[in-house]
């Protein structure tokens, strides 16, 4: 269940958008963006505000590969999957990633740590091939560069746990 | 500040016309950084901070300021600092550059040499931009995207004023249509045409789209030009609103873009506090607004039917044409669809005399520039804008400098996955829309990627196909399930487990899918696998005939070897091997690999600090 | 008009016509499987390609209209492979299961391979299979899906709910409620127009052929009742020409098959009446939850708890016909027999998938509900040569009779005619002279009519299919009704359409009249209004055996032993999902 706090931001997201014609898609951008997933209690909330059924909403979101219909990992690791990174070996930091992790593209590591998202190209060509964590962008990116990416946010967890 | 009338903005455009001197009298500098996110990707925007705190230690302000700018183009050797008024270019500048630049350059006048590019200061000069022509790019690199006024220094919204003050809707198509330019986004249809169809329907509501959803994979043209100089594209689209007579027009951009959304929000923001957009515009009866709408991941909604049901806020499925959008669009409206760079290139077409300044640089039927976005295995990587008609060959090698790390030129591939391979004997093709597409690929909307010798092309064909997959909408038969039994048989033949006559199948099947899919997407699908069957026959015979993957990236056909006499019996490569492949005892036994368990993943070959390992194919030292 | 050429012939057509209905006005066959005229014309399956000159590409005959000077080639080599290749490509995306399918020969995929000279050429990856038969009513397999997305029309557009939609894209695209559900997780009205359009077996309505043949083998007091649109469409699965009344060989079916009592459904929507319209009457006088809206079908009950729960005092109390026939059956008819209730099992033939799920309420006295398809397996099941059968007439002793009234109540309209006639009499002493209320007749949407009642203005409104029912519905709730009284039928055009009656599809049609699948089954109504016409007793009030009834048994419409036999309650439903 979502908490009344979200169920406000989400009115009011839908509020701010309702009076441009067909709003859809900027709604579940902005709760995407918001909220980071779009699951079945929301989208059922956008369907009675907008007055649309829920089964057509959930079509839309999951055409759509930017909408997730669940919560992603902490560390969302993005493989950029572009021309440019592929011809420059994409392909086997992927199956070095989810090799390490154990988990397919688009899925999240048990712990809720990690999630594998492929991208299609995020634009930076010339560092391919290019992996961000949380945005933060690692550029000409080697199969063996993997493990120390992943270890450096294991690391950085277990830094926070000893913290805390 | 809001434009009144003509008069006012002649005012605006002179009263900014020496922005930039301005900033640079009194001995002052400017130092200008490349903000478009490719750099930002390189930490460009920490390039800015550092030179933010030592003006502020050093209490410099008003001798220095820092500023942000669009693309350079040159992405490899980013990120660039450039002096002005020096016009000193830095390239590959990192953090601790700074300080040298500061100290050297800023404070006592002395260039840093190291940091130049090929020992040139003016990097204006440099093959890179040699043989390039800047019109949708006017501006990029040049100006601040934030400041508008730097948008009128350059002449911003000049064709505007223009049309709104001598030209009638008509006269604007009928300039268009003469200039010749033809859609950007790879189809080429003339644009002039497209507008007039609209402009002849009658109807209250008609709409203006702007397609900024640059789905192509490994292609940043219209991003760039977005974070460059979204006035041009903004500029073009009101123009086009006029010319049509449309009130209302939408940006359909990428939700993955959000640098590029914010820099166009703040653009449109400015552009109505000038009285650009909105009642109005300029005093004229002519009222015109832009809203930005996010695509969100859909390379299908580059199709103008599926842009439409996406903006209605449906699934982005295509629907049959006709009817046309110019005719029956958003919301059954008449609508015309351009993309980014189309628009970009008509501030610089509906200038005075413009038309003719266009009809100059080009072909007979490609009129123009195009932009590319230069990437893959070339030494320069980055986005330029060429003169149609440039060839392949100068592309690659007098602005791309050729072949990174000597290896061997193999393929070009234009379009992305509309698109086709072209090999050396195509390299003196002239890029036009039609030459490209005489040669089995085509314009498309500007990726360009260059491959080499360890490229395998049926992994290529492979990899368009496995997008168009993932990305077909799934409403035809032909592309939702056609691509997929292509897709089997590709692999199929890369698991070496191929047949001559699944090369027939292919072929039939790709002839079907072209001539039998719904939309645009499924009619080029095919066209990754068709030019590599073309171009590179006998690669396909080889991996079934031979088992053999020249390029040795088909994994179920090559092996990992370690070759005894040159193992330094480390260790290295069984310490990194996931699945325990490799055994042998350290500073005894060269190490050896069980091809039974060997995953193929690479890491032993990457890691091994002597070079001692080696892939294989087809039999080639098979022991 | 437009000239054009096909297959090298002029002709010239009317403007506006695809190149389908001009190919059908000339005898000229092209394939289709997706197209459902008015439903889907969205050229998804790309059966129906045909050759244009000068154009590079396909066209798909379905949805491209043809324009001057067009020349088009309908049966090229070319043409006849591409469309193979469509058809080889969709069945390797498919179940190739026919033999277990429940559509097996009903199949306008399995028709078309057929037709074509298809086979299994293709072998790969196949969407993920999802089969949903936990509602009990309809059944969804997407693994026999073909992505047309009639359903999906059909639910959102026809029906204004919008249960079903596409989701996920490329080859993981299906068709299906919200995140995959089940139908019984989301609020599904079961009124199975969805499986009365798949061009396949993906969405069927369940059978429940097995149950009966269990009661049959226990020896059980097993009563059979037929509703009246059963008659109209039955002789369809047994090739007599739609609109074909068979009551007679159904009767004589049903008997062989070893019902201990055959009755129709008539004697049950004749009693509906007598209450229906003394509970109208009495609204009417008192001024009180009007507009009333008519209360028989089950799909309509299951929208207005769903969608309308707030209007649910408007809905009459009536039990449907054969629920009051059920329920007489288990009562009166029990004690009179002698026979012990438990020992009785009441099977309705239903031209409808919502009447398996209203067996299901509370109140019920119904065993089980086949349908009119079901009815038809099972004359085959029994070896029953249908086409020779001697005509038969229904039992005759208790609950027999039945007037032309009950017999229309198998159309949209049918209800209110046969409650105007009843509530005329009624309120007048005297029998409305035309007998038939035309205004009400018709396959139009939403039909009104206005009558003077011994000046008493009563005006009424008439809707078949859900989205005209919810536009009535939205002026109840806004207070802008001027109705007193309305019939609503979820299916379009009422029971004859039901989701229970043999499916009619373009293949089966003539190709001159491929594009008038409404049209063809509206003929079922016209058998109906025909025999009402034959009829000596046209009114429910003059059947002697409901008299009987009411004299021996009920007393008086409305007495507290009718209240407690014949009526119910509705309640709101929680239409969330989560």
């Amino acid at each position: 269940m979502i908490s009344s706090k979200s169920k406000e931001e989400i009115y009011n997201i839908i509020e701010k958008r309702k009076n441009m014609e067909t709003p859809l898609m900027m709604i579940l951008s902005d709760i995407q963006n918001k909220f980071g997933y779009i699951d079945l209690e929301v989208q059922q909330i956008v369907a009675e505000a907008l007055n649309i059924p829920v089964s057509e909403i959930y079509g839309v979101v999951t055409f759509y590969s930017y909408f997730s219909l669940k919560p992603k990992g902490k560390y969302v690791i993005s493989t950029c999957f572009g021309t440019a990174c592929y011809v420059k070996g994409t392909q086997g930091i992927i199956d070095e990633f989810c090799n390490k992790l154990k988990i397919k593209p688009g899925e999240t590591t048990e712990d809720g740590l990690f999630s594998i998202d492929i991208l299609r190209c995020v634009g930076a060509c010339s560092l391919a091939p290019v992996v961000t964590v949380n945005g933060k962008i690692y550029p000409h990116v080697k199969i063996a560069d993997v493990d120390k990416i992943i270890k450096e946010y294991k690391d950085k967890e277990v830094l926070m746990n000893e913290n805390s | 500040m809001k434009i009144h009338n003509f008069e006012q903005f002649e005012e605006q455009i002179t009263k900014n016309q020496d922005i930039f001197k301005e900033e640079v009298k009194d001995n002052k500098k400017v130092i200008l950084i490349c903000g478009d996110s490719g750099c930002v990707a390189n930490n460009s925007l920490k390039l800015k901070e550092k030179f933010d705190l030592l003006i502020n230690q050093k209490n410099l302000q008003d001798r220095f300021l820092v500023k942000l700018t669009g693309c350079f183009g040159f992405c490899s050797k980013g990120p660039f600092v450039k002096i002005m008024p020096d016009n000193v270019t830095y390239h590959k500048v990192k953090e601790q550059d700074i300080f040298e630049i500061f100290e050297s350059h800023l404070l006592n006048n002395v260039i840093v040499e190291r940091l130049l590019y090929n020992k040139t200061k003016d990097i204006s000069l440099i093959d890179f931009y040699n043989k390039q022509k800047k019109i949708a790019l006017d501006g990029c690199g040049v100006i601040d995207p934030h400041k508008i006024e730097e948008c009128f220094a350059i002449k911003g919204y000049t064709a505007l004023k223009r049309c709104l003050s001598s030209l009638t809707s008509l006269q604007v198509i009928e300039e268009v249509s003469e200039s010749g330019l033809r859609g950007r986004g790879g189809g080429g249809f003339p644009t002039g045409k497209k507008w007039l169809t609209a402009y002849n329907q009658q109807n209250e509501k008609k709409y203006v789209i702007c397609n900024a959803d640059e789905g192509d994979p490994g292609a940043f043209m219209d991003r760039a030009i977005l974070e460059g100089n979204p006035h041009s594209v903004i500029e073009g689209m009101i123009i086009a609103g006029y010319a049509i007579g449309a009130s209302k027009g939408y940006v359909y951009i990428r939700a993955e873009y959000p640098s590029a959304v914010k820099k166009l929000e703040k653009a449109l923001e400015d552009a109505y506090e000038y009285g650009l957009l909105g009642q109005n515009i300029m005093g004229t009866n002519f009222s015109f607004d832009i809203e930005i709408r996010l695509g969100a991941g859909a390379f299908v909604c580059g199709e103008e039917t599926a842009l439409i049901a996406s903006i209605e806020g449906k699934r982005g499925m295509p629907n049959a044409k006709p009817p046309y959008p110019a005719i029956k669009g958003l919301w059954g409206k008449p609508t015309i669809i351009n993309n980014v760079e189309t628009f970009a290139n008509l501030p610089f077409i509906l200038k005075e005399g413009g038309v003719e300044r266009f009809k100059s640089v080009g072909t007979e039927k490609s009129k123009g520039t195009k932009v590319f976005a230069l990437a893959g295995k070339v030494n320069n990587i980055g986005l330029v804008e060429v003169p149609m008609g440039t060839t392949l060959r100068e592309l690659i090698y007098d602005i791309g400098g050729g072949i990174a790390n000597d290896k061997e030129f193999k393929a070009i591939q234009t379009g992305g996955p509309s698109g086709g391979c072209l090999t050396k004997e195509d390299l003196d093709t002239p890029i036009d829309f039609d030459s490209l597409l005489a040669k089995g690929s085509m314009m498309g909307s500007g990726g360009i990627i260059v491959m080499d010798e360890d490229n395998c092309m049926i992994d290529v064909a492979k990899f368009y196909l496995k997008f168009i997959c993932e990305e077909s909408c799934g409403k035809c038969t032909p592309c939702r399930i056609g691509t997929t039994r292509m897709l089997e048989l590709l692999e199929k033949i890369s698991d070496g487990k191929g047949e001559e006559s699944d090369l027939e199948e292919l072929d039939k099947l790709a002839h079907y899918i072209k001539k039998a899919s719904l939309c645009g997407l499924g009619q080029s699908a095919p066209n990754p696998v068709l030019s590599t069957l073309d171009k590179f026959k006998e690669e396909y015979l080889e991996h079934i005939k031979e088992h053999k993957c020249r390029a040795k990236v088909c994994k179920s056909l090559i092996k990992y070897h370690i070759i005894p006499e040159k193992c330094h019996k480390c260790g290295v490569c069984a310490r990194f091997c996931p699945v325990y492949a490799i055994s042998g005892t350290v500073g005894k036994e060269p190490f050896e690999i069980d091809p039974e368990k060997c995953i193929k993943c690479g890491l032993c070959m990457s890691n091994c600090a002597f070079k001692s390992i080696e892939k294989t194919t087809g039999g080639e030292n098979n022991d | 008009m437009i000239n054009i050429k096909i297959n090298n012939k002029e002709y010239s057509f009317e403007e506006g016509l695809t190149i389908l209905e001009a190919c059908h006005k000339v005898n000229i066959d092209i394939p289709t499987l997706c197209h459902y005229k008015d439903l889907v014309q969205s050229g998804n399956c790309r059966v129906c390609l045909v050759e244009v000159k000068n154009n590079r590409n396909y066209v798909t005959a379905c949805n491209n209209k043809i324009y001057e000077g067009m020349e088009i080639f309908t049966n090229t080599l070319e043409i006849i492979e591409a469309r193979k290749k469509s058809l080889e490509l969709i069945i390797s995306n498919h179940s190739l299961e026919c033999l277990n399918c429940s559509s097996n020969q009903n199949c306008e995929l399995q028709a078309l391979t057929k037709k074509l000279n298809v086979t299994e050429r293709y072998h790969g990856q196949k969407t993920e299979t999802t089969i949903d038969d936990l509602s009990g009513i309809l059944t969804r397999d997407t693994s026999k899906c073909i992505l047309c997305g009639r359903c999906i029309e059909m639910c959102k557009k026809v029906q204004g709910i919008g249960i079903l939609d596409f989701e996920n894209r490329g080859l993981k695209t299906i068709v299906a409620p919200v995140a995959n559900k089940s139908f019984k997780d989301v609020p599904c009205t079961y009124c199975g127009q969805c499986t009365k359009v798949c061009p396949t077996g993906a969405l069927t309505v369940k059978e429940n052929i097995r149950d009966l043949l269990v009661a049959l083998k226990e020896g059980k007091h097993v009563v059979v009742q037929t509703a009246p649109a059963i008659r109209a469409a039955l002789g369809e699965e047994f090739d007599y020409p739609i609109g074909t009344n068979v009551e007679g060989k159904m009767v004589s079916a049903l008997k062989q098959i070893g019902f201990s009592k055959v009755y129709d459904v008539n004697f049950g929507a004749d009693l509906t009446i007598m209450e229906e319209a003394t509970e109208f009457i009495e609204r009417y006088t008192k001024k009180e939850n009007l507009p009333m809206i008519t209360s028989c079908c089950p799909g309509w009950i299951n929208y207005a708890e769903n969608y309308y729960p707030d209007l649910l005092n408007h809905l009459s109390t009536c039990k449907s016909p054969h629920m009051m026939e059920g329920a007489i059956i288990k009562s009166y008819y029990a004690e009179i027999n002698n026979i012990n209730k438990e020992d009785i099992v009441v099977v309705s033939i239903m031209p409808c998938s919502a009447k398996k799920e209203e067996k299901d309420r509370n109140d019920n006295d119904v065993d089980i509900v086949l349908t009119t398809v079901e009815l038809a397996n099972l004359i085959k099941l029994f070896g029953i040569n249908f086409k020779d059968l001697e005509d038969e007439k229904f039992d005759n002793d208790l609950l027999g009779d039945f007037s032309g009234a009950g017999v229309i109540f198998g159309t949209t309209g049918g209800v209110m005619e046969a409650a105007l006639r009843t509530a005329y009499y009624s309120l007048t002493n005297q029998e409305y002279e035309k007998i038939s209320f035309e205004n009400v007749r018709g396959s139009e949407g939403i039909k009104e009519a206005s009558l003077n009642i011994n000046g008493n203005e009563v005006n009424v409104a008439v809707v078949h299919s859900l989205s005209n029912a919810s536009k009535v519905l939205d002026e109840i709730r806004n207070g802008t009704s001027k109705y007193d009284f309305i019939e609503v039928m979820a299916c379009p055009l009422g029971c004859i359409n039901g989701a229970g009656q043999p499916k009619i599809t373009s293949s089966k049609l003539e190709t001159k009249e491929k594009d008038n699948i409404l049209f063809n089954t509206y003929k079922r109504a016209k058998a109906l209004y025909d025999e009402d016409k034959k009829m000596n007793i046209r009114q429910s009030h003059n059947n002697p055996q409901i008299k009987e009834l009411y004299s021996k048994y009920l007393q008086y419409p409305h007495s507290p032993k009718a209240h407690e036999l014949l009526h119910t309650s509705y309640s709101k439903k929680d239409k969330k999902i989560i």
